[in-house]
């Protein structure tokens, strides 16, 4: 068995979610306090990839960023970026993809978030930054750790807007998930219930740790 | 000198209310807000520390202006040095006790002031424990202290007792004293309660819909000064009782109950939960010194 589709998934995985949580915080803030009228419209295009089927998102992203196109023609010329059939293209289309399973439960834990706590910060002359690094984030470890963790699974389970974008060329773009598909069209079961099993229980286990601490059996084992 | 004029028009429960307030208050004094709930007190505070628009006001403290809302001046919360303790205690979760008082302190300022206020609100053995830790009491006195920590020109208090049972108020009244007495603040206090406002306070705001009705000396305000009577006591009717032909009313006055017989004529405009005055005049006080 070939490990490198597997090292290639948890590779992509790592880079989505740590780019993830960069943007996901500075959104989710934005979106749990704005009173602006776009909110509505921002909320609905960070959900967007919860109903699209993976292969539309994978087809525009495929559209923009082609060589012949545009967008996709100058990132190359004066950059010698290129989304498609590559890596960069693959972590692109992942933030999209998995990006309301990073924000939504980091929105839902600013928004849970006593206002008069954030009020007692400004009144003690602190500024909108410190009150987010020194109270708000510390007080939502949990939705932090959910978004965290439920972004890498995600992105460790796409498949669509992967193969759309990305292709199948082993050790660039060829993940897990895709590498399955391919052993099973060339009949190889083995091979693919290999990195089934692998992918099942690896992801179980994920899931697993969340619930352990955010439902606090750690705390009451510890104690 | 504390110049407060604000003007807002809030959307209450039962309609639009304008909010009209203009008032002075000389530095060091201790100021109660009394009204009832909705009558827009926590409004006024908010509005003082910055945390709710004003439409139109002015709020000078000193010669400083935090706030003019005809040249378009309007310093931000964090720029008005002000003490805020809230109802709800609003202590940070993620931080025991001495990190609370900690994170209050302005960039550069001497780490002194929080074993002060350790040792003047006695929190020495609780500056380990997180929030969770305390009880209402406990958290209560480590928002004041907290609130102290910027050396505020305003302290506000808003309900800061109301959760609290009736011993562990009384002892927070006195923990709010000294440290008022002792570094010499300036205190905006709302309450319910009467028994409160005269034993704190120095003057009385009596906010009714959004305006002031009465100011001044919390005895003045709160008696008519029709009785000439050298007992008076502020009380609450708790109970109206028929005996025969007479009505025996319970009061309470402080934590004690008394009860005091009226007739027809007495009860007709009173009812339970109505505020009284209980006077007597006629008998012949004696004064005794005891050791």
């Amino acid at each position: 068995m070939d490990w490198q589709p597997l090292l290639l998934t948890f590779k992509l995985a790592l880079v989505t979610t740590l780019l993830l949580l960069i943007i996901a915080i500075p959104l989710a803030y934005w979106l749990a306090y704005t009173k602006s009228r776009f909110k509505p419209i921002l909320e609905t295009l960070v959900s967007m990839p919860l109903v699209l089927p993976p292969t539309v998102l994978g087809f525009y992203l495929l559209v923009t960023f082609s060589p012949s196109s545009v967008l996709g023609g100058w990132l190359n010329n004066y950059f010698g970026i290129q989304f498609i059939f590559s890596f960069h293209g693959l972590v692109l289309a992942s933030i999209i993809y998995s990006l309301p399973f990073m924000v939504h439960p980091i929105q839902a834990g600013f928004a849970n978030i006593n206002t008069t706590m954030i009020e007692a910060s400004y009144v003690l002359g602190k500024s909108k930054i410190t009150t987010l690094f020194k109270i708000l984030i510390p007080n939502i470890k949990p939705s932090l750790l959910t978004g965290v963790v439920l972004a890498f699974a995600h992105t460790i389970g796409e498949f669509g807007v992967v193969l759309m974008i990305g292709g199948n060329i082993p050790g660039k773009t060829k993940v897990a998930s895709i590498a399955i598909y391919d052993e099973v069209e060339a009949l190889n079961y083995d091979t693919a219930n290999s990195y089934s099993l692998i992918l099942f229980a690896i992801t179980f286990s994920i899931l697993l740790v969340v619930y352990i601490v955010n439902g606090g059996y750690l705390k009451r084992f510890w104690k | 000198m504390i110049q407060i004029a604000l003007q807002k028009n809030l959307i209450a429960a039962n309609g639009d209310m304008l909010l009209d307030i203009d008032i002075k208050i000389k530095e060091g004094e201790f100021v109660t807000l009394y009204g009832d709930s909705g009558a827009g007190k926590t409004s006024i505070l908010k509005m003082i520390a910055g945390l709710m628009p004003a439409d139109n006001g002015l709020i000078k403290v000193r010669d400083k202006i935090w706030l003019d809302t005809k040249n378009n001046i309007c310093l931000k919360t964090q720029q008005r040095r002000i003490g805020y303790v809230f109802q709800e205690y609003a202590l940070f979760p993620n931080m025991t006790v001495k990190e609370n008082l900690l994170f209050a302190l302005e960039k550069g300022q001497d780490k002194q002031i929080i074993t002060e206020l350790i040792e003047l609100i006695e929190l020495g053995e609780l500056k380990d424990r997180k929030p969770e830790m305390l009880s209402g009491g406990q958290k209560q006195r480590v928002a004041l202290a907290r609130a102290l920590v910027r050396k505020p020109e305003i302290l506000m208090l808003d309900e800061p007792l109301s959760a609290l049972d009736h011993a562990m108020r009384s002892k927070l009244q006195d923990y709010i004293l000294k440290v008022h007495k002792q570094l010499n603040l300036t205190t905006l206090l709302i309450s319910h309660e009467m028994g409160e406002v005269l034993k704190m306070c120095d003057k009385v705001l009596v906010i009714e819909k959004g305006r002031i009705t009465r100011y001044g000396n919390p005895i003045d305000v709160f008696t008519s000064k029709q009785v000439s009577g050298k007992f008076q006591f502020l009380g609450e009717i708790v109970e109206i009782e028929k005996e025969d032909i007479i009505y025996i009313v319970t009061v309470l006055i402080g934590a004690n109950f008394v009860k005091i017989v009226a007739d027809t004529s007495d009860i007709k405009t009173m009812k339970v939960g109505d505020k009284i005055v209980v006077a007597s005049k006629a008998f012949n006080p004696l004064l005794q010194k005891i050791n």
